[in-house]
């Protein structure tokens, strides 16, 4: 199967007045597993139905294999889609789902028959052809509705949510079997999800979006050591995130924030703008024995301990700072208690794992 | 509390299950005891009794799919498409509701008959007419026009639930138009489809009203009824034709019920948002515009000849009807008084026996312990199979020869005969009113009042009643009026002019040329209550429940 890549250039939507997408531009390569990450309301579902014909640009382009298809019908598009509701017919089998899109596409029915052998075979349910959609668990619901997409062959497969109705241990292990069946097809695919794990553990890259504009495009690892702005910074993993200003005095790059106070940067930091806020994550932060140790190319703080959350792997202190409270995740060693509320503490921060971040 | 049911349980025996025990029991009797299939085997021997049934099976199916074809597209243009035009069908949906089938027959008469409007132009202007009126078509034409709205309401209902993801990942695999409709859309609409339209087959196979005002007798109803009412109550042949009702009936309401159990709609996801509504082109808005207004003005039609004819002197061989007068208003008020005191009596009566149990069976089912009182339930839903027709004759069977005390007569002769009948008849809308208003009332208010020492009394009548008005209101005017359109059991139970009720009289006056003034005009003052009546229960219904402060019912 040949692997095709999506263009989408300025493309703007708006249902009435409220503009829902807003200049939307993005490359996905050929064959690539791409993320749309966002809370609800962010237009992240809205550009995935755009892509399947359910929803019409106002301005912009969208390619797919190079072609224009603004305008389209869906129905002519030969873009698989994955509901999120799965969207299987009741009154049809298992087989009779899975064969429908291949009817409509008027095959000779032995093709038929073999290609909905192929599709269920793919998702390992050959044996429930004959049941109907109710009889099924919902994991086994979300392979028909995965095979019935892909029984048509479709240039670009797109998937709304698909996790969000399985439970717990099921969407570990369907993330899995997604990504394999991914990496198996080469099929491109874009992925719809509210949740940051899911999009990081799966895809190779993300765009995480919020009201309606892509706020960062990047791998997922890029997306959480090098976030663009405060929005991304928090959506994505947690974050300790203030912010204040910066201003050079003496040899020292400070940062006066309301909250934090005035606090020294360690050396070798550049910004090009002083209106940036400060963050780092709460898994950077250590705690030293004393105020005099560990200062070289360290941000270091003084604080008081207001809380602290067992975990398991570690322990997540609340610690008071000026006005702020800082959040230090310090792994735990068996046996080891917490410290205590009330304790003062000194807590230092590489310098590598300091980021400025735009509003 | 168990009192009160077993009381309700014998009421139902009594005046719904016995009478058609009887009836049942007459068409398998050998007149000694014994039991026999000799009638059904002469009832198939008649000639007229074959063509009967067949007539009656005809009419019903073609009705069926009349109004099928009309209801299928004006569902799916008001669920599916954003356009003005889908107030005007909601409307359209219950205008027909609020007449008689019969009364709209008459009014066709004029309209399409042979020497109707519609046919003396057509005759002027080509040369030739289209004698839809004439027989059978007559009937299917009239019961077509009347029917429609079960299916179109039903069918709406049933698009309304359907989750939008289910249509698009038809257009997503690739279907549209057509194909999506037939393979996706209308199988999921299905359950609705098949209420509507297995309630459409029911109403015109039992339908005696239409038939004898289009002078139709050889089909089913008339023929029961002529044979009951000419030869006598005793001929077999009329209680064989009765059971040939109730079964298919029954068959009708049961086989809608497996229907839609047998397939697992249940899956159909909730959660999921309604399809949104397209937007017509502009050719699809002429088509669509073009075909409401061609139903509404079929529609209209019988209520704006009914109107005509009853303000104008004669209206015969003529378009249009020449010389108004106001005389048959005149008339009516002189001579047919009693008749709409009568109807306002025997159907408000009706309608309060029919809350007050209603409202005590939804009661014990709903919130008491009493073993068996699902039986209540299910003995009331036996009054939503039977013809009126059947229950009429049934009454004159087993309650004739019994006497009311204080020498009041024979029990059949007497206008409590009526009430008890539409009270029997209506009990299931009104039933179901109730259910719907008690199942809305938290049980935690109720335990709020024991909790703080009401008695279980004071709490009915304190806290569960006050909170059902809504519903109560709704039932009764639900009752009053589907009881004052009734004229099967009506027909069969009027045994003196002094004690016919409106829809008798509307009857009797069509049967002569000269009745037709008064008829339309007793007609119009009929369809105004029931409109009003309508529209009542819509305004209550809209307005019972927001006093509510317990949300989702447990």
């Amino acid at each position: 199967m040949k692997s095709v890549a999506i263009d989408i250039r300025n493309i703007a939507l708006s249902f009435g007045t409220t503009s829902v997408l807003k200049d939307i531009n993005l490359h996905i390569e050929p064959g690539e597993f791409f993320a749309l990450l966002g809370p609800s309301g962010s237009g992240k579902s809205t550009l995935l139905r755009l892509i399947a014909g359910f929803n019409q640009h106002q301005r912009g382009e969208l390619l797919i294999d190079g072609k224009d298809v603004t305008g389209t019908a869906p129905w002519l598009r030969n873009v698989g889609m994955v509901f999120q509701s799965y969207a299987l017919w009741p009154h049809m089998t298992v087989a009779q789902n899975v064969a429908f899109g291949l009817e409509a596409r008027k095959l000779p029915s032995a093709e038929i028959r073999k290609k909905v052998h192929e599709a269920l075979e793919l998702v390992d349910l050959t044996g429930l052809a004959e049941r109907r959609p109710g009889q099924l668990s919902g994991g086994q619901q979300q392979r028909v509705a995965i095979a019935r997409t892909l029984a048509i062959k479709p240039q670009v497969l797109l998937l709304d949510e698909p996790l969000s109705n399985l439970d717990a241990k099921l969407r570990t292990q369907t993330r899995h079997e997604l990504v394999e069946l991914q990496r198996r097809l080469g099929l491109t695919t874009i992925f719809v999800t509210h949740d940051q794990e899911e999009a990081l553990t799966t895809c190779h890259r993300v765009a995480v979006m919020d009201q309606g504009v892509i706020q960062q495009v990047g791998s997922p690892m890029d997306l959480f050591d090098f976030p663009v702005n405060r929005f991304v910074a928090q959506f994505v993993g947690s974050i300790n995130l203030f912010s204040g200003r910066f201003f050079t005095e003496g040899d020292h790059l400070r940062f006066n924030s309301p909250t934090l106070g005035e606090v020294v940067l360690p050396n070798g930091l550049e910004l090009q703008t002083s209106e940036m806020d400060l963050a780092f994550r709460p898994h950077a932060v250590r705690f030293a024995t004393d105020a005099q140790s560990d200062l070289d190319g360290q941000l270091a703080l003084k604080g008081t301990i207001l809380s602290a959350e067992f975990l398991g792997e570690a322990f997540r202190y609340d610690v008071r700072v000026g006005q702020a409270i800082v959040h230090a995740d310090i792994s735990h060693a068996r046996g080891k208690p917490a410290l205590a509320a009330g304790s003062e503490v000194h807590l230092r921060v590489p310098s590598q794992e300091l980021r400025f971040v735009e509003h | 509390m168990i009192a009160i049911a077993l009381a309700i349980a014998i009421f139902l025996a009594v005046f719904l299950i016995s009478p058609v025990i009887s009836v049942v029991y007459t068409a398998f009797s050998d007149g000694h005891g014994g039991l026999t299939l000799s009638h059904f085997f002469a009832f198939f021997e008649i000639s007229l009794m074959r063509e009967s049934f067949a007539n009656s099976l005809f009419v019903a199916g073609m009705t069926v799919l009349g109004a099928t074809l009309i209801a299928i597209p004006l569902a799916y243009l008001t669920m599916r498409f954003q356009f003005r035009g889908a107030v005007l069908i909601q409307t359209l949906g219950v205008l027909p509701l609020v007449m008689p089938a019969f009364v709209g027959a008459a009014a066709m008469q004029l309209i399409f008959g042979r020497s109707g409007a519609v046919n003396l132009i057509l005759m002027d202007l080509f040369g030739f007419s289209i004698p839809i009126m004439e027989g059978l078509s007559g009937i299917i034409f009239v019961e077509t026009l009347h029917y429609f709205p079960f299916i179109l309401l039903n069918l709406s209902a049933s698009l309304a639930t359907i989750d939008s993801s289910m249509e698009e990942a038809g257009q997503n695999l690739g279907a549209s138009g057509w194909r999506l409709f037939r393979k996706i859309i209308f199988p999921l609409a299905l359950p609705g489809y098949i209420a509507g339209a297995s309630l459409v087959f029911i109403k015109v196979f039992d339908d005696l009203g239409t038939p004898l005002v289009l002078n139709v007798t050889n089909m089913l109803a008339p023929q029961a009824y002529l044979r009951v009412t000419s030869i006598g109550l005793e001929d077999p042949i009329g209680y064989v034709i009765c059971v040939i009702l109730v079964l298919f009936s029954i068959a009708a309401m049961g086989g809608s019920w497996w229907f839609v159990k047998r397939r697992d709609y249940a899956l159909i996801s909730r959660g999921g948002a309604q399809a949104p509504k397209r937007t017509l082109s502009s050719w699809q808005t002429v088509m669509a515009y073009g075909w409401i207004i061609g139903v509404l003005m079929l529609v209209l039609s019988p209520h704006l000849g009914i109107l005509l004819m009853s303000l104008f002197k004669v209206w015969s061989f003529s378009v249009l009807p020449e010389q108004f007068t106001l005389a048959h208003y005149i008339t009516i008020f002189s001579d047919a008084k009693q008749m709409i005191w009568n109807t306002i009596l025997y159907c408000g009566l009706a309608a309060v026996i029919d809350v007050v149990l209603g409202a005590a069976i939804a009661y014990i089912v709903i919130r008491t312990t009493i073993p068996g009182r699902q039986i209540l339930d299910h003995l009331v839903t036996v009054a939503l199979a039977m013809p009126g027709l059947v229950l009429g004759i049934g009454y004159l069977r087993t309650f004739r020869g019994i006497e009311l005390p204080f020498g009041g007569g024979a029990l059949t002769a007497s206008w409590l005969i009526f009430v008890l009948a539409y009270s029997v008849r209506r009990l299931p809308y009104a039933l179901r009113s109730c259910m719907a208003a008690l199942t809305q009332v938290h049980p935690a208010l109720e335990e709020a009042a024991e909790n703080v020492g009401a008695s279980r009394w004071r709490i009915i009548r304190k806290i569960v009643l006050p909170l059902m008005t809504g519903g109560l209101l709704a039932g009764f005017v639900t009752s009053f009026i589907t009881a004052a359109a009734e004229i099967s059991e009506t027909i069969l139970l009027t045994s003196k002019e002094s004690m016919a009720p409106m829809s008798y009289g509307i009857y009797l006056y069509f049967q002569s040329i000269a009745g037709r003034g008064p008829g339309a005009a007793l007609s119009v003052i009929a369809i105004t209550l029931v409109a009003l009546g309508t529209y009542l229960s819509h305004r209550i219904a809209a307005t019972a429940t927001p006093h509510q402060n317990v949300g989702a019912r447990t």
